[in-house]
This record gives C-alpha cells, sequence and structure tokens, in this order.
C-alpha cells in the first residue's frame, strides 16, 4: 500500500489550487469590473453613445471597479504564473501525452458516444480514469480557453498594445478582446459547474481528498 | 499508514514552497526598488501586483515604443466623457474669460521655473495624433489630440537629473503623476486641441494630458501646475496620484 503511485503529482495538486482559488477571484472581480460598463462592442471603440453589440441591460454600478481590478490583476498574476507552470511541468513529465491526449481508438465517434453515456449512469463511470470526452475537455481548457483569457486580458493593455499591436488586432480590436474575454469567462464558469457537478456526481470527498494528497482513498476508508 | 505520512511530507514541501515564494517575493521587492520599478502604491498585498505588473511592463516594453495610431476616418463621432468640469470660483473665472488669464507653472526640479500663457503653449512644436482613449470603466473612443509634447516644456525648464517624477496639478482634486519613461515619451502631450478645434470644456480645457499608453484617468484634465519631483512621498498621502488614495492604480498601463 506504501508504493501506491499518487494520482495527482505535487505540481498538478499546487498548481491545481493555486488555479482554482485565483480563478474565483478573477470571477468575482471580473463580475465587478464588467457591472460599471456591461455592454459589448466589436472592433476597437464602443461607448454609451454608439449601438451595443450585446448589452446586459443592467444598470451600471461604478463604485466596485478600484478593489476590482486591483483583485483582478493580483489573481491573473497567480493564475497565469501557476497555469504555465503547470504547462511547464506537464510536458517535461509527459503528463498531458500519458493522460490528457486521447488514443486514435478513444477518439471514434462510437467511443465518444459511449464516454458521453456513461457520464448518465452513475454507477458505470470509472471515476479514477480521465474517458475522451473529460480528455478533450481538460485540453481544450488548458490549450484554447485559459490562454484565450490570458491573450485577450493583454490585448486590452494601452502599454502591451503598445509594442505588440497584433494582441488586439489578431481578436478585432480592443472592445472585441474584451467581448471575447467576456465569451470566454462564461465557457469558464460553465466549465467550473460542470467540473463540480461530475465530482457530486462520482463521490466530492474522495476526489478533493485525492487533489489535496495525492493519493485515492484506499478501499477501507473509501467508504 | 501512509495517509499521515504523506500528509507530513506534503505540508513540508508547502512550508518550502510557502518559504521560496516569501523570499521570491522580497528578492523581486528589492530588485524593483534598486531598478526604480517600484511604483508608489507598492504597498499591502495587491501593492505585489502593482509591483509585478509595472515591473513587468517597464522591461517588456521598450521606453519609446508608441502606442498605437489610427486612421483619421477610425475617429469616433461620440467621444464620451466622465466627470464634470471644475466648479471652484477659479476656474468658473477663468472659463468665463476664455482662458485669458490662464498660465500653466511649471517647477520643482528644474533649472528654469517658468509659466506659460496658451498662446505660448500653442506656438511650440505641435504634434497631432489619433489614439484610443480606454476609460477603466470598459468604454473606449479614438480622438485626435493636438498639443505640445511635454519633454518639449521640460526641456524648455531644464529638468534636473536627479528628476524622477512630474506630478500634475488641476483645478480639481484628480492630480497624478508620471514616472520619467511616461513624461518623456513622444506621445506624452499637453494637449489643447481635440478632433481638429479646441479643446472642449468637459474633455479638461484649456490644457489637458495625454498619455497614450495608460489608461484615460491617468491623462489628467484642466491642468494648472506641473511639478518636477525625486519623490512622491509629498504629494497627497504619497501614493503618487489621487488614484490609488480611492483603490485604483498609480500605474494604469494595465
Amino acid at each position: 500500500m506504501a508504493e501506491r503511485e499518487p494520482v495527482h503529482s505535487a505540481v498538478v495538486r499546487t498548481t491545481h489550487w493555486l488555479v482554482a482559488i485565483s480563478f474565483v477571484g478573477l470571477i468575482v472581480s471580473g463580475t465587478a469590473i464588467l457591472i460599471a460598463h456591461p455592454r459589448f462592442y466589436w472592433g476597437e471603440t464602443g461607448t454609451y453613445s454608439t449601438p451595443a453589440w450585446v448589452d446586459l441591460r443592467l444598470d451600471p454600478v461604478y463604485e466596485h471597479t478600484g478593489w476590482g481590478r486591483a483583485l483582478h490583476f493580483l489573481s491573473a498574476w497567480v493564475f497565469a504564473s501557476s497555469g504555465l507552470l503547470y504547462i511547464a511541468a506537464g510536458f517535461a513529465s509527459r503528463h498531458f501525452r500519458s493522460k490528457l491526449l486521447p488514443s486514435k481508438v478513444e477518439l471514434s465517434s462510437r467511443a465518444v458516444a459511449a464516454a458521453l453515456s456513461l457520464a448518465r449512469r452513475r454507477d458505470a463511470v470509472a471515476p479514477w480514469r480521465y474517458n475522451v470526452v473529460q480528455k478533450l475537455t481538460y485540453l481544450l481548457l488548458v490549450f484554447a480557453l485559459c490562454p484565450a483569457m490570458v491573450w485577450t486580458g493583454l490585448a486590452m493593455s494601452p502599454a502591451l498594445t503598445a509594442q505588440y499591436p497584433f494582441l488586439a488586432s489578431a481578436v478585432g480590436g480592443h472592445q472585441s478582446a474584451r467581448t471575447v474575454h467576456f465569451i470566454v469567462a462564461n465557457l469558464l464558469v460553465l466549465f467550473l459547474v460542470v467540473h463540480l457537478t461530475m465530482l457530486v456526481l462520482v463521490g466530492f470527498g474522495a476526489h478533493l481528498r485525492a487533489m489535496v494528497t495525492g493519493y485515492r482513498p484506499s478501499s477501507e476508508d473509501a467508504a | 499508514m501512509t495517509k499521515p505520512m504523506a500528509r507530513r511530507t506534503f505540508l513540508r514541501r508547502a512550508g518550502i514552497a510557502g518559504l521560496a515564494a516569501v523570499a521570491g517575493g522580497s528578492g523581486a521587492i528589492y530588485a524593483a526598488r534598486r531598478g526604480g520599478l517600484l511604483p508608489p502604491d507598492h504597498g499591502g498585498l495587491f501593492g505585489v501586483s502593482e509591483t509585478l505588473t509595472y515591473g513587468a511592463q517597464r522591461l517588456l516594453v521598450p521606453h519609446h515604443t508608441l502606442a498605437r495610431e489610427f486612421d483619421r476616418s477610425q475617429i469616433s463621432k461620440v467621444a464620451e466623457i466622465n466627470g464634470y468640469p471644475p466648479e471652484n470660483d477659479r476656474y468658473l473665472e477663468l472659463l468665463a474669460a476664455r482662458f485669458d488669464d490662464w498660465r500653466l507653472t511649471v517647477d520643482g526640479l528644474v533649472a528654469r521655473p517658468a509659466s506659460f500663457s496658451l498662446p505660448e503653449l500653442q506656438r511650440m512644436p505641435r504634434r497631432s495624433q489619433i489614439t484610443l482613449h480606454v476609460c477603466e470603466e470598459g468604454w473606449s473612443f479614438i480622438a485626435e489630440w493636438t498639443g505640445v509634447a511635454l519633454s518639449h516644456v521640460l526641456d524648455l525648464v531644464g529638468t534636473s537629473p536627479a528628476a524622477k517624477y512630474v506630478v500634475f496639478m488641476p483645478y480639481d482634486d484628480w492630480w497624478g503623476s508620471l514616472d520619467m519613461v511616461d513624461a518623456l515619451h513622444d506621445q506624452t502631450l499637453l494637449a489643447y486641441g481635440m478632433n481638429g478645434g479646441d479643446l472642449p470644456t468637459e474633455h479638461g480645457a484649456p490644457l489637458r494630458l495625454r498619455v497614450a499608453r495608460q489608461l484615460g484617468y491617468v491623462s489628467i484634465k484642466y491642468l494648472s501646475r506641473i511639478v518636477v519631483t525625486d519623490s512622491l512621498a509629498a504629494f497627497g498621502e504619497g501614493l503618487g496620484s489621487a488614484a490609488p488614495e480611492i483603490g485604483y492604480s498609480w500605474y494604469a498601463g494595465i
């Protein structure tokens, strides 16, 4: 029993919790920033005098952007540096290849459909190994959604776009970057909701403990 | 009993990581102070990220890099306004006299303290640029700004080599400051014109600062006096501008 392989490495556990805590900070502070101007535009510009691409139809609340911005950037530094550490360690330790890269067999439409139907049958879930849908979701999260958040966040910086104008132009402009930032934030919140729901379905306590200690509970204390 | 061992190991590792983070953090603050990369609002937990952001941008963005400029056809039809013109008697008198008596005082760590009238500033080399104005609230517009480069005025008065910051005093309470990197930047203007006309009152008449590489609230309106200094400690609460006193960043290159 003492020789059990951990399910989550120290780097995965540490960066998981740093990302989790900073993500909460980012969502709370992001909302505080958002409600100061709950309208979205496409292109470089957009104000109350121009038509909105999406108008959330909320009354603007201006008072919370001070601490909101401060918490957003503090959280963003933790989020981005933990994420980079996770990705670097993931390549170095072949974590992505061994745990997250689906095999050709797994990618067949029949296998994907099977994985999706498993998700609806609690008793059939194999909770300690990722199925193909989980693998694809995590890869999308790590290599598409999170980088898109960092990219569009940086694209809103007037100092960084001076040196790296493609940050903004590649996504259609300053306001487009803000709009994409908001859309992807919603996808990340959706991910969090599904993530927590699935954890509850397969056993929240055991998985929570594994993400803290690194080990899955042995059969006697799994009850 | 593997679990208590695992927990102990985890706690020991977490302790080492924590110590490393504290050591790294203090090292970074020390390096930032030595390298002139410590913002005046570096205190507290949020000061850590203020320092990281300011330091990283000063290191990543060459000091003379120009902010993006746009085509005349991209100028926004409406330029949003945030805040109201000062309501004190002095400003209202100047406004009523169409700023005939207005002068900009420039003093502090300079060889030749001076004050300039609006026509004097308008006779200096003129610079126009079409840039994006981004409000911290989230909106943005493109406008053309016309004025004299702040660096030109600083050259005229002879800035001391000891100068580290330039402080901007307006007719209202929203004062600010820039480090020498942004103060001497080619696009940092003392602007008296906007979109081909005079600077409208609510955009900061008769003269406002325009800092192209930071958020709008750094571009102080309704200027009255400019002070060159080596320390921000004596200004307001010593945090560099009015912004950190109500929770905003002194440096807003974001």
